[in-house]
């Protein structure tokens, strides 16, 4: 496979938790193509998690019948996940990620996602069209062969 | 439960321990979060997860850790966790959990950690 050919894949789930497990392993196929090691691969399956998860619960609210779709798009350079759904948008600027010191206080359960995502990867960016089309843009940086 | 996430209890002295096996994410995190409750509820402070089967963790997961740990301290407990694979265990240090919770290297020493010289409360407490 010449590296320098940009490749899409693109999978469709209902919106559900239980297919949270079918989207990591769509994630750990693209990461093998891409030769990413095993810890890498496992983190960026956990980005992809929770954002389907944020979508399954928050855009969606646990509603089956629509779906989530996870578009992954790699080349030489990078790793492109979106993660689209046509549900609830929101406005990604109100959204605070706190420190988890902060949500123990609180006694809360939630609340580490997104914090999570932006951490595991090189960039990550919102196109919200309420009721429309939602996408979370997550890029995640090839390393070089040395 | 989900057949991908299974929780086994044990009872090492006044150690609960939960040993973890499979996926916790958002999915099978409920199960956890019953278990735990249960325990906490029922007056059990000094526990141990042995996460050494537990192949993957999302935030929903690390969630149900940082849900109980304050009561429990406040009742002079603690959640220990032990036995973590290096791909679980990156999860937990990428939040900085590592600075929140005693990770040890097993459950057995996790366990033991409960004996060494701590004025934690006992179970019942």
């Amino acid at each position: 496979m010449p590296e320098s050919i940009e490749q899409s894949f693109t999978l469709h789930v209902p919106s559900s938790n239980e297919n949270l497990a079918m989207i990591r392993s769509f994630v750990s196929d693209i990461a093998k193509r891409v030769s990413l090691s095993d810890e890498e691969a496992a983190l960026l399956a956990v980005a992809v998690d929770e954002a389907s998860a944020n979508v399954i619960e928050h855009a969606y609210g646990h509603d089956a019948s629509k779906q989530v779709t996870v578009r992954a798009t790699i080349d030489d350079e990078q790793i492109r996940i979106d993660v689209i759904d046509q549900g609830k948008g929101f406005d990604p600027d109100t959204v605070k990620c706190k420190d988890p010191r902060v949500l123990i206080k609180e006694r809360a359960s939630g609340g580490l996602g997104l914090g999570l995502i932006q951490r595991i990867m090189d960039e990550v960016k919102y196109h919200v069209v309420p009721g429309e089309k939602n996408e979370l843009k997550m890029i995640k940086k090839r390393r070089k062969p040395a | 439960m989900p057949e991908s996430f299974q929780i086994r209890e044990e009872q090492i002295g006044l150690v609960k321990v939960f040993r973890l096996k499979g996926f916790l994410d958002a999915h099978t995190a409920p199960a956890f979060e019953a278990a735990l409750h249960a325990k906490v509820a029922a007056g059990s402070y000094r526990l141990v997860v042995d996460g050494s089967e537990l192949t993957y963790i999302s935030s929903a997961g690390l969630g149900v850790f940082m849900s109980f740990i304050e009561e429990v301290r406040e009742k002079g407990g603690d959640i220990r966790i032990g036995g973590l694979i290096s791909k679980v265990r990156q999860v937990f240090d990428i939040l900085g959990f590592n600075e929140i919770f005693q990770i040890f290297a097993t459950a057995d020493d996790a366990v033991a950690s409960f004996d060494a010289g701590s004025n934690l409360a006992v179970e019942g407490d």
